[in-house]
C-alpha cells in the first residue's frame, strides 16, 4: 500500500507553488501569537529529544542545597531531595510529550480509519462506529485510564493506548463529519463513475481532503493528552518513577514542602500549562492557516 | 415529548450493556495470575486462591459468571470487596454524596463564572476586554485542575496562614464547614470548565446576536439587557448545555485527582485506594457507577435540550 506517498503527490503542489518558507513566513506575520506558539512547540520537542545534551545536571543528581529558591545556577530552584528542578523539568518533558505524541498517534490511527470508513461506507459499520463513540463518551476519561493501567500495568504502551482510546471518539467525530461533507462532492461522484474501488476513494480521494481537520484535531488532542498524562502521573500511576521524572509526578513528590518552597508547587504545573497552551494556540493557528473555512469552528 | 424521552431512554440501554461487558471482560483479561496480583504475595496458598476466585466469580464458566454478575448488578448487589470483604455497593453509596456534591458545586461555579464572562465577551467583541478575557480563558483551560488545587492550597497558607478545615464532615452534619471544605476543590475543578463554557457562550452568543429575531426585538424598542438575557442567551443556552454534556466525561474524571489532593472521602479516593490494593470487585463497581452517573447526566442534558428547544420535541 502506498497511501502515504499518494497523499504527498496530491498535497505538495499547493505548498510547492507558494514556496514552503515564504508560505510559513507569511502565515507567521499574519498570526504572530500562533507563530510564537509554534516556536514554543518546537522548543518543547527539542528539549524532549535532546534533553540529556542541554540539561545542566542529571535529573537525579543530589549534590545541591536543599530547597534553594530559584537562582542563576538553579533557574527553577531545588526540591526536597536536593535535586535541580530545571533539569528534572527538561527530563520530565520526555514522559509528558512522549506519552502525548504516542497517544495522539494511537487516536489518529484508530480515529482516522474508523471516521473515514464509517462516514463513507455507512450502514452497520457506521452504526458500530457511532456506537463506540457514544459508549466512550460515557466513561470518565481518567477512570478508564486508571482501569486499564490497573489491569495491564504501568507501562508506556498501556498508558499511551489508554489515553489514545480516550481521544479516539473526538477524532472519529471530526473525521467522520468531515468525510460526510466530502463524500457528496462531485469529484467523489466522478471517481465512483470512473470505477474506483471504495478503498481507493476513501484513502486517496477523501483522506487528503480531510487532512486539515485531522491536523487540527491532533494538535488539540496533544494538549488533552499531556493534561491526562499529568493527572495520571500525579496520582503515581504513570510511567514515571523516582529516577524517571514527569511533570505530574514532580508536583506530587514535593507535596509536603509546597508552603516552604513555593517554586516546587509552581514550576511543574507551569510547565504542563505552558505545553498545553503552546499546542492549543498552535493548533488554532494551524486551523486558520490550513483552512480558513474552519475558522472559529471550535 | 413522551415519545422522545422513551426513545432516548432506550438508547442508553445498549450503551450500559456494552459498558457492563467491557468491565466484566476487563477483570478477566488481567495478564498473569490474578491470585498473585490481588493478594500481592508471590506464592498464595491454594485455599486463599480458591476463596478469592469465588469472590470474583472466576470459578464458573464465563457466560454464567456474566449473567449472574449482571443479575446481581441489576439488584444493586455489586459483590464484596476482595480486600476487606465489605459490600461494594455499601462502600460506594457512603461516598457517592461527596463526589456528587463536589461535581455539582464545580459545575455551578463553572456556570456562574463562565456564562457571564462569555456573554460580556460577546457584547464587547474584539474590544480590549474581549481580547483579555479570551486570553485568560485559554490560560485557564490549560491549567490542570490539580495544579490549580495545589496553588489554592499553597498560597493562601503561605500568605495568610489559611487552610480549609480538616476532618471531613457531611453536608447535613455541618453545612457551613462542609462547604468550606469543598469550595476550593470545586473552584479548582470548575475553572477549566468555566473557561470552556465562556468560549462556547461567546461564540453561541455571537451567532444568536446576528439572528433576525434579535433585530426584531431591538426594533420593538426592548432594552439591550432584555434582548441579551431573555432572547439571545436563552437560545444560546441550548448550544452551551450540549457542549457541557460533551465535556462531562473528561470533567468527572478530574474528581479522582481533586479528591485525592484535598483528602475528600469520595468515589475518587476510593478508586485510588482500590487500585493500590488491587481490589478488583471494588474497581469493577466504581467504573460501572461512574459510567452510570455519566449516562444519567447525559440523559438529563438531552431531556433539558428538548425542554429548551421546542423543535426537538416535535421532530
Amino acid at each position: 500500500m502506498a497511501f502515504a506517498s499518494d497523499i504527498e503527490v496530491l498535497a505538495t503542489p499547493t505548498f510547492a507553488s507558494r514556496g514552503w518558507v515564504r508560505a510559513v513566513a507569511q502565515a507567521a506575520a499574519k498570526n504572530p501569537a500562533g507563530a510564537l506558539a509554534g516556536l514554543a512547540c518546537l522548543l518543547l520537542v527539542f528539549l524532549a529529544v535532546f534533553g540529556p545534551m542541554v540539561s545542566p545536571y542529571s535529573p537525579n543528581d543530589v549534590n545541591f542545597p536543599l530547597l534553594e529558591s530559584p537562582s542563576l545556577s538553579h533557574p527553577f530552584g531545588t526540591d526536597n531531595l536536593f535535586r535541580d528542578l530545571f533539569s528534572r523539568i527538561i527530563y520530565g518533558s520526555r514522559n509528558s510529550l512522549g506519552v502525548g505524541f504516542a497517544a495522539v498517534g494511537v487516536s489518529l490511527a484508530l480515529g482516522v480509519f474508523c471516521g473515514i470508513t464509517g462516514g463513507y461506507l455507512g450502514g452497520a459499520w457506521d452504526a458500530a462506529v457511532t456506537g463506540f463513540v457514544n459508549v466512550m463518551f460515557s466513561y470518565p476519561s481518567l477512570v478508564l485510564v486508571i482501569f486499564l493501567v490497573t489491569i495491564f500495568g504501568q507501562h508506556f504502551a498501556v498508558i499511551s493506548i489508554a489515553i489514545g482510546l480516550i481521544l479516539t471518539p473526538y477524532t472519529i467525530r471530526v473525521v467522520r463529519s468531515a468525510t460526510l461533507a466530502v463524500r457528496s462532492l462531485q469529484y467523489i461522484e466522478a471517481a465512483v463513475a470512473l470505477g474506483a474501488s471504495p478503498l481507493r476513494i476513501m484513502f486517496r480521494h477523501i483522506l487528503p481532503n480531510v487532512t486539515a481537520y485531522i491536523i487540527v484535531v491532533a494538535s488539540v488532542n496533544i494538549g488533552l493528552a499531556i493534561l491526562i498524562e499529568a493527572s495520571v502521573s500525579f496520582l503515581g500511576l504513570g510511567v514515571s518513577s523516582d529516577t524517571n521524572p514527569s511533570w505530574g509526578r514532580m508536583l506530587q513528590e514535593t507535596r509536603n514542602v509546597w508552603q516552604q518552597a513555593w517554586w516546587t508547587a509552581v514550576v511543574p504545573g507551569a510547565a504542563i500549562s505552558f505545553a498545553v497552551v503552546a499546542f492549543n494556540v498552535f493548533g488554532d493557528a494551524l486551523r486558520d492557516w490550513l483552512d480558513p473555512r474552519l475558522r472559529g469552528s471550535r | 415529548m413522551g415519545k422522545y424521552i422513551l426513545r432516548r431512554l432506550l438508547l442508553s440501554v445498549p450503551i450500559l450493556f456494552i459498558t457492563t461487558v467491557l468491565i466484566f471482560a476487563g477483570v478477566r483479561i488481567v495478564p498473569g495470575d490474578i491470585c498473585q496480583i490481588v493478594l500481592q504475595i508471590p506464592e498464595p496458598a491454594p485455599e486463599q486462591c480458591a476463596a478469592l476466585k469465588h469472590d470474583l466469580g472466576l470459578d464458573k464458566p464465563a457466560a454464567t459468571q456474566y449473567f449472574r454478575w449482571l443479575g446481581n448488578v441489576l439488584t444493586v448487589d455489586l459483590g464484596v470487596s476482595v480486600v476487606n470483604k465489605r459490600p461494594v455497593a455499601g462502600e460506594i453509596s457512603e461516598r457517592l454524596n461527596t463526589t456528587v456534591e463536589l461535581a455539582v458545586l464545580s459545575i455551578f461555579f463553572a456556570f456562574a463564572a463562565g456564562v457571564p464572562i462569555g456573554v460580556y465577551s460577546a457584547m464587547k467583541q474584539n474590544k480590549a476586554a474581549d481580547v483579555v478575557l479570551r486570553g485568560l480563558a485559554i490560560g485557564w483551560l490549560s491549567m490542570p485542575s490539580f495544579w490549580v488545587g495545589t496553588l489554592l492550597i499553597t498560597f493562601p497558607a503561605m500568605w495568610w496562614g489559611y487552610a480549609t478545615p480538616t476532618g471531613y464532615v457531611h453536608f447535613w452534619q455541618d453545612p457551613l464547614k462542609n462547604l468550606e471544605q469543598l469550595y476550593l476543590p470545586a473552584i479548582a475543578l470548575g475553572l477549566a470548565l468555566s473557561a470552556i463554557l465562556a468560549r462556547f457562550t461567546r461564540s453561541a452568543m455571537l451567532e444568536e446576536l446576528r439572528q433576525d429575531y434579535i433585530r426584531t426585538a431591538r426594533s420593538k424598542g426592548l432594552r439591550e439587557r432584555v434582548v441579551v438575557s431573555r432572547h439571545a442567551l436563552k437560545n444560546a443556552m441550548i448550544q452551551i448545555i450540549t457542549h457541557l454534556g460533551l465535556q462531562l466525561a473528561f470533567f468527572l474524571g478530574g474528581t479522582v485527582v481533586l479528591e485525592s489532593l484535598f483528602s475528600l472521602p469520595g468515589l475518587g479516593t476510593l478508586l485510588y485506594s482500590s487500585v493500590i490494593t488491587k481490589d478488583f470487585t471494588m474497581i469493577q463497581g466504581l467504573v460501572l457507577v461512574f459510567a452510570v452517573i455519566i449516562t444519567i447526566v447525559n440523559l438529563a442534558i438531552d431531556l433539558s435540550y428538548a425542554w429548551l428547544d421546542p423543535r426537538v420535541r416535535y421532530a
